[in-house]
C-alpha cells in the first residue's frame, strides 16, 4: 500500500496541517490573543535543533561508535542549565536593541558595521549550506527507502542519478516554496513570526511521538523490553564495546570538544538564535525552557541506543546504512503505518529546520548584506520608490530558493563522501566562530570593530581550510593530493594535521585551530585602538545592558514628512503611521505632524526601521533624509577632549579618594603613637606604686609632654581641615613683616638659646608691608624658625633670617646650616604627614613634630596671594622663602613703598 | 640565663616604656631606632624574642620579619609586631609573613607583657 502517491500524499497533508496551524496562530497573534505566549511553547520550539539530524543521524552514530552520540545533545543541555544567564542577557541585549538576526546582533555591538553583518551572514550561509544539504539528504534517501517497501533498498548515490530523478531536488523544491509561503506572507516590523513558532512546537511534538514510537516497538514489540534487549546484544562482542565509553585520551578529548562545540551551537546556529532570541516573547519563558528542553533532548535520545543494538542485532553489520535504522527496522518488521509515521517524523525534523534556518538567513541576506548595498546605490533610486516592503520579500523570497539551490549543490558535491552526523559538525564548526565576537561583546568592552572582522575572517578562512575544502577533496572535486601533501605540497599545511598537529579527530583539530585564531585575532586586533565614540557607546548598551533613550548619537534632524514615508516604504504606510501616532503620543505632541524634528524623532524612526531591516541598514537608510550635522574635525577632537577631560576628572576624583583614605589612616597613625606612650607609662605607674621617685616624675614628664603633642596634633588638623575646606576667619589688616619676624624671634629666644644656635637677621626697621592676616604670618614665622632650630646640630647652628621686597612682592627667607633637603623631597615636605628625613639623620632617626607645620604655612601664604618653597641655602643647609604682594597698588602689583631693600 | 629582647621601634618614648617593663620582667633588653640597625641588633644580641614596630624609616618592620624569617639560623627567634595601624588586611600581613604575635598600638602593657611571657 506504501506506494510513491501515499507517500507523498501524507507528505503534503502533514506539510498542509504545519500550514494550517501557522495561519491559524498568526490570525491569533493579529487578534491580539497570541498562543506562543507560553513557556512549553517556547521549549518545544527550540527543539529545532533535533533536526533529522537527530532523527535518522543518532542512531547511526550511535551504531558506530555507542554513546558518542551523547556528546551532541548535552551541550545543549549544559547551555541552558549552565549558560541561562548568557542566554538571558542576549534575549535582554537583543529585544532593548530590536535585533532581527545573530548577523545584526553583532553587527549592532561592534558600532553598527554593515562589513560586520555583511561578514556574518556570509558565514552563517556558507557554514550553514552543508547542514541544509543534509536534510535534504535524509528527506529524500527516507523517501526513496520507504518507496521500495516491502522491499529494503540503500539509495543509489546521488550523483549516479540523472538531475530530473533526484528525489531531493523535488524536496529543495517543495521546502523552498513552503518556507516562502510560510514565513515571507507579510513584513513584520519587529521580524517575529508567531505562525512559524507555533508550527514549529507543534513539530517537535510530531518528532518526538514518532521516535518514541519506533523506539517503543524496536524495544517492546521486536524484543522483550531494554533487559533482554541489552543482554542479547552483550553477547555479541561488537555490539558490547558500544555501550562503554571510549576509554582513551583521545576519547574524551573528542567527547569535551563536541560538548563544547554544540554549546555553542544551541546559541549560535542561525535557527537557535532565531527561535531563542528573536522570537522569544518573554524573558521568564527561559526559566521554564532550563529544564523543559533538557528534558525533551533526554526524551529523544532515550531510544537511541535501543534502536542501534536492535538494528545492529537485526541486520548484522553493513549492507543497510545504519543512519536508516528507525526508518528500516519498522519495514523490516511489516509495520507499515509506523514506517510511515517515522517518515512524516523526519520530514517534520527537516522541515522545521529549513523553514527557521533559511527565514534566519534570508533575513540576514536581505537585511545585513543587500540592502546596504542597494542603499547606497543612487541608480536604483530607491529613495524615490514609494512602497519597499515588496521589493524586501521579493529579496527575501529569492534568498530562500537560493539557499536551498546552494545546499542542494552541496549535497550533490559532497553530501554522499559523509554520514549524517559528519555534515552537521561542520556546519556547527562554522557558526562557532561567532563564540568570541558575540560572547566577547557581552562581557567585554573593549572590543573593536576590526577586532571582531579580524577575529572572524581568521576562524572563518581556518574553518574552510581544515573543515571545508577537506569535504570537498573527499567528494573528489578537489586533487587528492590536497588533503595527503597539503596546499603547494607544504607538509605543515596539510588540512587536517596542520602544523604538524596529529591525534585529534577533524572536528576538534578544526576547533582548536580556528578558535585559536579567530579568539587570537579578536584579542589582539582590539588591543591595537581604543573603541571609538560608537562601538562604545554600543559596548555599554551591551555590555552593561544601558539603553540611553537619548539621541543615539544622532547630532542631525529630520521632519516627520520626510521620516514617516521612509518608514512606510520598508514596513507599510498604516503600520509606519500607526507607530509613529503612538510615539507622538508617548512624547505628548498633539499628533504625528507636531512631532518635533529632533534627534529623538531620528533615533525613534531609526530604531523602528532596524526592526525590519537590521540595524546597520536602518542607520544608511535614515541617514539618507535626516540632516545630520557634518560632524567637524574640530568637534571630533572637541568630543575626544571632552571624553579624555572626563577620564582625566575620573582618576583626579579616584586620587583624591586614595589620599583621603591615606590621609586618614595616617592621622590614625600619628594619633596612636602619643596614646601608646600615655597609656603605657600611665598603666606602668598605676601598677607600681613603688616607683621610685626620679623614674616617677620623667615618666609623668613624658606623659605631660605625650598630652600636649597629642592636643598640638588634633589643633594642627583641625586647622589644616579648615584651611583646606576655605572655612578660616581672616582678619585682614596692614602687617609689618620685618614686625613679624621679630616678635617670633622673640617668642622662640629661649630655644634657641638651648640649641646654642646663631641667629642673623636681614631686614629693614619696619616694613615691608602687606595685607594679610598678623597672627597668622607669626604662626608661619614660628614654624619655618622653629624647623631650622630643630634641625641645626647643637651648638652649631646658623640661622639667617632676610627680609626685602621686590618688583610688587614682599620676601622673607629662613635659612640654617642644618642637614638641608634633598631635591626629591621639595615638593614633598609641604605635603601632609610628610616630614624630610635629612642626610645626616638626627639622633633618633626622626625629626620631632607633626608633619602639619608646613602645609599649614603654605597654605596661609597662598590665601593671602604668596608663594612658599625651599631651596638650597648657600654651602649647606635649607633656605625656606616665602612672598607676599606688597600692600599698595590696586593689583598688588604696584612698586614696592618706602621700605624696599633690606639693610645689610 | 634570662631571656634577652630586642626592641624596635623609632619612637623614643615608646621605646623608654618598653624598656621599662621588659626589663621590670627581669629580661635582658637591647634597643634598635630602625629597621637596619635591628638587623645589625638581632646579629649582635642575638635576642630570643623582637618585639617590632611596623613603621619605620629606612626598612619597615615587615621587611625586617621578612629578613629575619628567610635566615633559617633564626628559626627559634620569637617576633612580635607592634604597629598603630590595626586593620585586618596588615594583621593578616604580619601573620603571613611569619609573626608569632601581633600587637596594636596603643596596647595594655599587662597583655603585652603577658603576651611576650608566653611566647618564651
Amino acid at each position: 500500500m506504501l506506494q510513491g502517491w501515499v507517500i507523498v500524499l501524507a507528505a503534503f497533508a502533514y506539510l498542509g496541517i504545519l500550514f494550517a496551524i501557522a495561519w491559524h496562530a498568526d490570525r491569533r497573534a493579529d487578534a491580539g490573543r497570541s498562543l506562543i505566549g507560553n513557556p512549553v511553547v517556547y521549549a518545544l520550539s527550540l527543539a529545532v535543533y533535533c533536526t533529522a539530524w537527530t532523527f535518522y543521524g543518532s542512531v547511526g552514530r550511535a551504531a558506530a561508535t555507542g554513546i558518542g552520540f551523547l556528546p551532541i545533545y548535552l551541550g545543549p543541555t549544559l547551555m541552558l542549565a549552565l549558560g541561562w544567564l548568557v542566554l538571558l542577557k542576549v534575549v535582554r541585549v537583543a529585544k532593548a536593541n530590536r535585533i532581527t538576526s545573530i548577523a545584526d546582533f553583532i553587527a549592532s555591538r561592534y558600532g553598527k558595521s554593515q562589513l560586520l553583518g555583511g561578514l556574518v551572514t556570509v558565514i552563517a550561509v556558507v557554514g550553514v549550506v552543508p547542514y541544509i544539504a543534509l536534510q535534504l539528504k535524509a528527506v529524500s534517501n527516507s523517501f526513496t527507502i520507504l518507496s521500495h517497501y516491502p522491499e529494503i533498498v540503500m539509495p543509489d548515490r546521488a550523483v549516479a542519478v540523472p538531475l530530473w530523478q533526484d528525489s531531493a531536488l523535488y524536496v529543495a523544491a517543495v521546502m523552498a516554496a513552503f518556507t516562502i509561503l510560510f514565513g515571507t506572507r507579510h513584513l513584520d516590523a519587529t521580524e517575529r513570526h508567531e505562525g512559524m513558532v507555533a508550527a514549529i512546537a507543534f513539530e517537535s511534538v510530531v518528532k518526538l511521538v514518532a521516535f518514541l514510537a519506533v523506539g517503543l516497538f524496536v524495544t517492546f514489540g521486536i524484543h522483550g523490553g531494554p533487559v533482554e534487549l541489552f543482554d542479547r546484544a552483550r553477547e555479541a562482542p561488537e555490539l558490547a564495546r558500544l555501550m562503554v565509553a571510549d576509554d582513551t585520551a583521545g576519547g574524551y578529548g573528542r567527547w569535551a570538544g563536541l560538548v563544547f562545540l554544540s554549546m555553542f551551537a544551541a546559541l549560535l546556529l542561525p535557527r537557535q538564535f532565531q527561535i531563542a532570541v528573536v522570537e522569544n516573547v518573554d524573558e521568564s519563558h527561559l526559566k521554564r525552557a532550563v529544564w523543559l528542553f533538557p528534558l525533551y533532548m533526554f526524551l529523544i535520545n532515550l531510544f537511541v541506543l535501543p534502536i542501534a543494538l536492535g538494528g545492529l542485532l537485526h541486520f548484522g553489520a553493513g549492507g543497510v546504512d545504519a543512519d536508516t535504522f528507525v526508518l528500516t527496522l519498522p519495514m523490516a518488521h511489516g509495520a507499515e503505518g509506523l514506517a510511515l509515521l517515522v517518515f512524516i517524523g523526519g520530514l517534520s525534523a527537516a522541515t522545521g529546520m529549513i523553514i527557521v534556518e533559511t527565514i534566519a538567513l534570508s533575513t540576514m541576506v536581505c537585511n545585513d548584506l543587500l540592502m546596504p548595498v542597494l542603499l547606497r546605490l543612487p541608480r536604483l533610486g530607491l529613495h524615490e520608490r514609494r512602497d519597499l516592503s515588496g521589493l524586501l520579500l521579493g529579496i527575501r523570497r529569492w534568498a530562500i530558493a537560493l539557499i536551498l539551490l546552494l545546499g542542494y549543490a552541496y549535497f550533490r558535491v559532497a553530501g554522499e563522501a559523509y554520514a549524517l552526523v559528519a555534515i552537521g559538525l561542520i556546519s556547527f564548526a562554522a557558526v562557532a566562530q561567532f563564540a568570541p565576537a558575540l560572547i566577547g561583546g557581552l562581557y567585554w568592552k573593549g572590543g573593536t570593530r576590526e577586532g571582531a572582522l579580524a577575529g572572524l575572517s581568521a576562524g572563518f578562512l581556518v574553518w574552510a581550510y581544515t573543515l571545508l575544502l577537506p569535504s570537498f577533496a573527499k567528494s573528489g572535486w578537489l586533487p587528492e593530493d590536497f588533503m595527503s601533501q597539503g596546499m603547494f605540497g607544504i607538509d605543515l599545511l596539510r588540512p587536517q594535521r596542520l602544523f604538524g598537529l596529529a591525534g585529534l579527530d577533524e572536528i576538534s583539530h578544526c576547533l582548536l585551530w580556528s578558535l585559536l585564531a579567530n579568539v587570537g585575532a579578536y584579542l589582539g586586533v582590539s588591543q591595537w585602538r581604543t573603541p571609538n565614540v560608537r562601538e562604545a557607546r554600543q559596548a555599554t548598551r551591551f555590555v552593561d545592558g544601558v539603553i540611553d533613550r537619548g539621541a543615539d548619537g544622532w547630532r542631525g534632524s529630520a521632519r516627520v514628512k520626510d521620516l514617516l514615508p521612509l518608514a512606510g516604504r520598508f514596513v507599510g504606510p498604516g503600520r509606519a503611521r500607526e507607530a509613529f501616532a503612538q510615539y507622538a503620543r508617548s512624547r505628548g505632541a498633539a499628533g504625528v505632524e507636531a512631532l518635533p524634528a529632533d534627534a529623538g524623532l531620528v533615533h525613534f524612526a531609526e530604531s523602528l526601521l532596524a526592526g525590519a531591516i537590521g540595524s546597520a541598514s536602518a542607520r544608511v537608510a535614515v541617514a539618507s533624509v535626516a540632516k545630520e550635522e557634518p560632524i567637524e574635525i574640530g568637534e571630533v577632537l572637541d568630543i575626544l577632549d571632552e571624553a579624555s577631560q572626563v577620564r582625566t576628572a575620573n582618576e583626579r576624583l579616584q586620587e583624591l579618594d586614595r589620599m583621603k583614605d591615606d590621609f586618614i589612616s595616617t592621622v590614625t597613625h600619628e594619633l596612636r603613637t602619643p596614646l601608646t606612650s600615655i597609656r603605657a607609662f600611665s598603666e606602668m605607674l598605676n601598677d607600681d606604686p613603688k616607683m621610685p621617685l626620679a623614674e616617677r616624675t620623667r615618666f609623668l614628664g613624658i606623659i605631660v609632654a605625650e598630652a600636649e603633642r597629642l592636643s598640638r596634633l588634633i589643633n594642627q588638623i583641625l586647622d589644616l581641615a579648615r584651611l583646606e575646606a576655605g572655612r578660616v576667619e581672616w582678619i585682614r589688616g596692614e602687617v609689618d613683616l620685618a614686625g613679624v619676624v621679630r616678635e617670633s624671634l622673640d617668642a622662640l629666644g629661649q630655644i634657641v638659646k638651648d640649641k646654642g644656635a646663631a641667629v642673623e637677621m636681614r631686614l629693614p626697621g619696619a616694613g615691608p608691608v602687606v595685607l594679610a592676616d598678623r597672627d597668622r604670618l607669626v604662626q608661619v614665622m614660628l614654624n619655618l624658625l622653629s624647623n631650622a632650630v630643630k634641625f641645626v646640630a647643637p651648638g652649631e647652628g646658623r640661622i639667617l633670617v632676610e627680609v626685602d621686597a621686590a618688583d610688587g612682592q614682599a620676601r622673607v627667607a629662613v635659612a640654617d646650616n642644618g642637614p638641608g633637603v634633598r631635591p626629591e623631597e621639595r615638593e614633598l615636605i609641604f605635603e601632609k604627614f610628610r616630614q624630610g628625613t635629612g642626610d645626616g639623620g638626627t639622633l633618633t632617626g626622626k625629626p620631632q613634630g607633626t608633619g602639619l607645620g608646613l602645609p599649614i604655612s603654605r597654605r596661609i601664604v597662598e590665601a593671602f596671594g604668596g608663594r612658599m618653597w625651599v631651596e638650597n641655602a648657600p654651602g649647606r643647609g635649607a633656605r625656606f622663602l616665602f612672598t607676599l604682594p606688597l600692600k599698595g597698588g590696586d593689583n598688588g602689583g604696584a612698586i614696592a613703598t618706602g621700605a624696599t631693600g633690606g639693610s645689610q | 640565663m634570662s631571656a634577652r629582647i630586642l626592641i624596635v621601634d623609632d619612637e623614643p618614648n615608646i621605646v623608654v616604656s618598653l624598656e621599662y617593663l621588659m626589663k621590670k620582667e627581669g629580661f635582658e633588653v637591647a634597643v634598635a631606632a630602625d629597621g637596619e640597625a635591628a638587623l645589625a641588633q638581632v646579629a649582635a644580641f642575638a635576642p630570643d624574642l623582637v618585639l617590632l614596630d611596623v613603621m619605620m624609616p629606612k626598612k619597615s618592620g615587615f621587611e625586617v620579619c621578612q629578613q629575619l624569617r628567610a635566615d633559617p639560623a633564626r628559626a627559634g627567634l620569637r617576633i612580635v609586631m607592634l604597629t598603630a595601624k590595626g586593620r585586618d588586611a596588615e594583621v593578616a600581613k604580619g601573620v603571613a609573613l611569619g609573626a608569632d604575635a601581633y600587637v596594636t598600638k596603643p596596647f595594655s602593657t599587662r597583655e603585652l607583657v603577658a603576651k611576650v611571657k608566653s611566647l618564651l
